[in-house]
């Protein structure tokens, strides 16, 4: 809804780190989020949510609702004109339950009123009749029990074949490694607005991550066609994954076209964790086995991962677990299985680093065992079988592009080690709560390194269109450029007017909203806008320079620089804005990258990634042994961006990606108790504050893709995944005790059955 | 019930409220005052920090019939126009803004922090700062950016 008007040279195109275009806007607190969305006339939505993760619907009494003043519409799938059916990948989800809920918190009916608090008390007076049934919640065994859905508890099986499966090694290690449920936990929750439109169709101002997938899925719910569904971005408060699926986006719009009122929908923190999907919990089972050098033989695992009631992106999340299952190595021999399940958990699908994350902190695990196991340093043995340039994939795919793996990780390493711990408890586990003077409190350094691919996979058609305007105004050429892709707080705003300044040598670009008046830019997702709908941008005002060369009549190559057009000697051969005149000149482009293709079913051989990604951490931890209390003292990231186009924003992302790993390692799970979710609220769910994060060192590498739009690597994804493992091994360096599981809790180190020991690796799952 | 309270300089009165709404909830969405954030309405986040007679509250803490005849300071009350307040300018220029969701109520407690101590030490602005949760950042460019507010009220 904001508009975005940047007024500065172009000394702040690619390359620089301008300030956001919407930066000041937010600092006055006059950036208009989903939240703040407000009409006249509008009420506002509710929902009720089912109590039980697994039950039949026996019969809904709605007459409590409606009797209440100030409620106008109360709503269940029968009012649902269209399809009740949405999903990214497989549309398995009710927009409103049907006669079966398959997780608490799935939606059964809607409400509008006219005020939050009558909205609530609505939904309250609704009575539903359910027949409790028997939740599936264990992965394990899922696949054996009743189906959820009609095609059984299997939702994706991957099954990855290189080498020889009978491979043996002098050295083997296994291991049994689990990853908690974690949440996205943006801080802005679930919201937007709904507004009938004369036409019959609706106008949706939503916080999402892609608007045309909502779109089609808002359309076919409401049984309208998809120019009568136009949705426009609203502010987002960040996404992180869980904007992709929908969440309010039919629900408010059926209730306006119901009631012909602006609906407004905005979840409470405790709604908001039933109203996203979070990150797969999993099982892996890993072997690795290795030579006496050193170097892997053969890597096999079995990776469970849990969807929950409903597919999401479980399909792509299991694709990644497995195509990525033997991390950043070059391994001769693989085999692995991953298996995604339907339970009655809740439903888990994309979170920054997608199947790479759970994959990860299994594999690193097994590398720091193996380098026990052998005695080698850690660091070492993850060196003498790093990935490089022009090896080959488990999938067969060869990389061909850099994949500075062991240069990551040397980078970490060489960093100076941070200072002891001052004499001061803030700089000690339990800070101020007091709880050692230093004894008891043990210092370890651990090591992680991941691989991420960037990009839709597995033939999926990856586009993004972008519309590029340029004109005169007040003598001075002006640039607009329209996309459609969803500015989540990454900074693409800010991007997308550095590419035009770049491209097109001008100072003044405007990013205009996003919505689905211009073509689909794909999710703002798997780290691929800065190369998709960068890439698009690029292309669409090479089109746009293109047409406006063709104006000049001169020899040789000509550029567009500082409102000219120059020759290669950077001589003016005409103003632009003498050239154009009245003249607007405008070129859309639907722009994608190499094109991927689906891997083999049997042997999951395939050229199935566009781009690789990675990024090495070094954690160092101070332990309080004796309360299992941790305190993380500085984390080191080595990062490949191919080129930095905004170094700022790439901080951010390395930055709040490794926050968001941290948080995984040490505390960050959705307690799950028979279906049921036991913390959803910021006091029990905890995310990493000023006092859990520590400083983090940041090398930034760029060498450069030659297939990619400027060169560039995706950013966002990669800072996630390598510095859990890091931080699991750091704590394991300072305890002795073997971690097979995040988060990391005080009673896994206090409770563990080996007593701690400060200076070695053990692990005792065996 | 009727609630008066002056925001930011002005007086503001809100008719109909009702006893259960927070003093956020009547700054959003009773008086037009939505810089406040509404990330938890728990006192978990921060998101919603504002000054209550100089003292900075979470604003979802507080019924709204406390803050009767009192004043209130929102992050919109920070700017002298398009003057941005050093703390603003700060997080602006050193990249602590990302969604921004988190953004005025940790403008908010910068701004409080600096007026009871000009000159924190980091880990100083760690524990002021830690009731105020931000997903995005990671918060090394927030800690940046309450450095530099530091040094720039010092006058260099
Ligand atoms: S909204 Fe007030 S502390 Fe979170
Ligand atoms: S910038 Fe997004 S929560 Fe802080």
């Amino acid at each position: 809804m904001t508009s975005t008007t940047t007024d500065t040279n172009t000394s702040t195109g690619i390359g620089a780190s301008p300030v956001r275009p919407d930066g000041t806007l937010k600092v006055k607190g006059e950036f208009a989020y989903s939240s703040d969305l407000w009409a006249d006339d509008m009420l506002w939505g509710a929902t009720l949510r089912s109590p039980h993760p697994h039950a039949r619907i026996r019969g809904v009494d709605l007459t409590g609702a409606l009797k209440i003043a100030g409620v106008y519409a109360v709503l269940t799938h029968d009012d649902v004109p269209g399809v009740n059916r949405f999903g990214l990948e497989h549309p398995d989800q009710p927009v409103l339950a049907e006669d079966v809920v398959r997780y608490q918190g799935e939606p059964v009916a809607v409400v509008a009123a006219d005020h939050p608090e009558t909205a609530r008390r609505a939904v309250a007076a609704i009575t539903v009749d359910y027949e409790v049934l028997d939740p599936v919640t264990d992965p394990n065994t899922a696949a054996d029990r009743p189906p959820l859905h009609p095609g059984g508890n299997v939702v994706r099986h991957v099954r990855i074949r290189k080498g020889d499966p009978g491979a043996s090694a002098s050295t083997v290690v296994s291991g049994e490694y689990t990853v908690g449920m974690q949440d996205q936990a943006f801080l802005g929750p679930e919201s937007g607005m709904a507004v009938p439109a004369e036409d019959g169709g609706v106008d949706l101002f939503v916080a999402t991550q892609w608007l045309h997938v909502d779109q089609s899925q808002v359309a076919a719910a409401l049984g309208l066609p998809p120019e009568k569904v136009r949705i426009t971005l609203a502010g987002v408060g960040g996404a992180f994954g869980a904007r992709e699926d929908l969440s309010m986006q039919v629900h408010a719009s059926l209730l306006a076209l119901r009631t012909n009122r602006p609906v407004k929908f905005v979840y409470g923190r405790e709604e908001s964790f039933f109203g996203h999907v979070h990150r797969h919990p999993a099982i892996l089972r890993y072997e690795h086995g290795a030579d006496a050098d050193g170097r892997l033989v053969y890597v096999r695992a079995e990776i469970l991962l849990d969807g929950g009631a409903y597919a999401s992106s479980t399909s792509a999340v299991v694709a990644n677990a497995a195509t990525l299952g033997a991390g950043p190595y070059d391994v001769p021999n693989v085999h692995i299985d991953a298996i995604g399940l339907y339970t009655n958990n809740p439903p888990c699908g994309a979170m920054r680093g997608f199947g790479a994350v759970q994959a990860c902190f299994a594999y690193e695990s097994q590398m720091d065992k193996l380098a026990a196991a052998l005695d080698l340093d850690p660091v070492e043995l993850r060196v003498r079988n790093a990935l490089r340039e022009g090896a080959a994939m488990p999938t067969g795919q060869i990389i061909d592009s850099a994949a500075p793996v062991a240069e990551l990780l040397r980078l970490v390493r060489d960093r100076p080690l941070p200072a002891p711990a001052a004499d001061d408890p803030r700089e000690r586990p339990g800070g101020v709560a007091n709880t050692t003077h230093g004894e008891g409190v043990r210092r370890g350094v651990g090591y992680g390194v991941g691989i991420k691919n960037v990009g839709f996979s597995e033939g999926f058609d990856d586009y993004s269109t972008a519309s590029v305007r340029l004109w005169v105004s007040g003598g001075e050429p002006v640039v607009s450029v329209h996309t459609a892709a969803a500015e989540v707080g990454q900074g693409l705003v800010t991007l997308q007017a550095q590419i035009a300044r770049t491209e097109l040598g001008v100072r003044q670009v405007t990013v205009l909203p996003a919505d689905t008046s211009v073509g689909s830019a794909g999710s703002s997702s798997a780290s691929r806008q800065s190369y998709v709908t960068g890439g698009a941008v690029k292309a669409a005002c090479e089109a746009v320079r293109a047409e406006v060369l063709d104006l000049v009549d001169a020899p040789g190559e000509l550029y567009l620089n500082g409102g000219r057009v120059v020759d290669s000697a950077g001589a003016t051969v005409a103003e632009v804005a003498d050239l154009l005149g009245d003249r607007v000149v405008e070129q859309t482009v639907e722009w994608r990258h190499r094109p991927t293709e689906p891997i083999d079913p049997e042997t999951g051989q395939g050229r199935a990634h566009v781009q690789y990604a990675f990024a090495a951490h070094r954690a160092v931890v101070d332990v309080d042994t004796e309360l299992g209390l941790v305190r993380v003292v500085e984390l080191a990231c080595a990062q490949d961006v191919g080129r930095a186009l905004n170094p700022q924003a790439v901080l951010g992302q390395i930055h709040g990606g490794s926050a968001q790993g941290l948080g995984l390692a040490v505390m960050e799970e959705i307690l799950v108790v028979d279906g049921k979710v036991r913390n959803p609220s910021f006091t029990d769910y905890l995310i990493p504050t000023t006092l859990d994060t520590p400083p983090m060192a940041v090398d930034v590498l760029e060498l450069a893709d030659p297939h990619a739009p400027y060169g560039l690597r995706g950013v966002g994804e990669p800072p996630t995944i390598s510095v859990t493992p890091a931080v699991v091994a750091a704590i394991r360096a300072a305890t002795g005790v073997a971690l097979t599981r995040v988060p990391v809790r005080p009673e896994h180190l206090v409770l563990a059955e080996s007593p701690p020991h400060a200076d070695t690796l053990v692990d005792d799952t065996e | 019930m009727r609630v008066r309270i002056e925001v930011n300089g002005e007086q503001h009165v809100a008719d109909d409220v009702w006893e259960g709404e927070s003093l956020l909830y009547v700054l959003r969405e009773r008086l037009g005052l939505p810089g406040s954030k509404n990330a938890c309405e728990q006192g978990e986040c921060g998101s919603c920090t504002v000054y209550l007679d100089d003292v900075a509250v979470c604003a979802c803490l507080v019924a709204a019939g406390q803050a009767h005849d009192r004043r209130v300071r929102t992050v919109e009350g920070l700017a002298d126009g398009d003057r941005l307040d050093p703390v603003q300018e700060a997080y602006l220029v050193s990249g602590a803004v990302q969604c921004g969701f988190c953004t005025p109520g940790l403008i908010v407690a910068t701004h409080d922090l600096l007026r009871r101590n000009p000159h924190p030490s980091d880990p100083e602005i760690r524990e002021a700062l830690a009731g105020n949760l931000c997903r995005c950042t990671g918060y090394e460019k927030i800690l940046d950016a309450v450095r530099l507010a530091a040094s720039r009220s010092d006058g260099g």
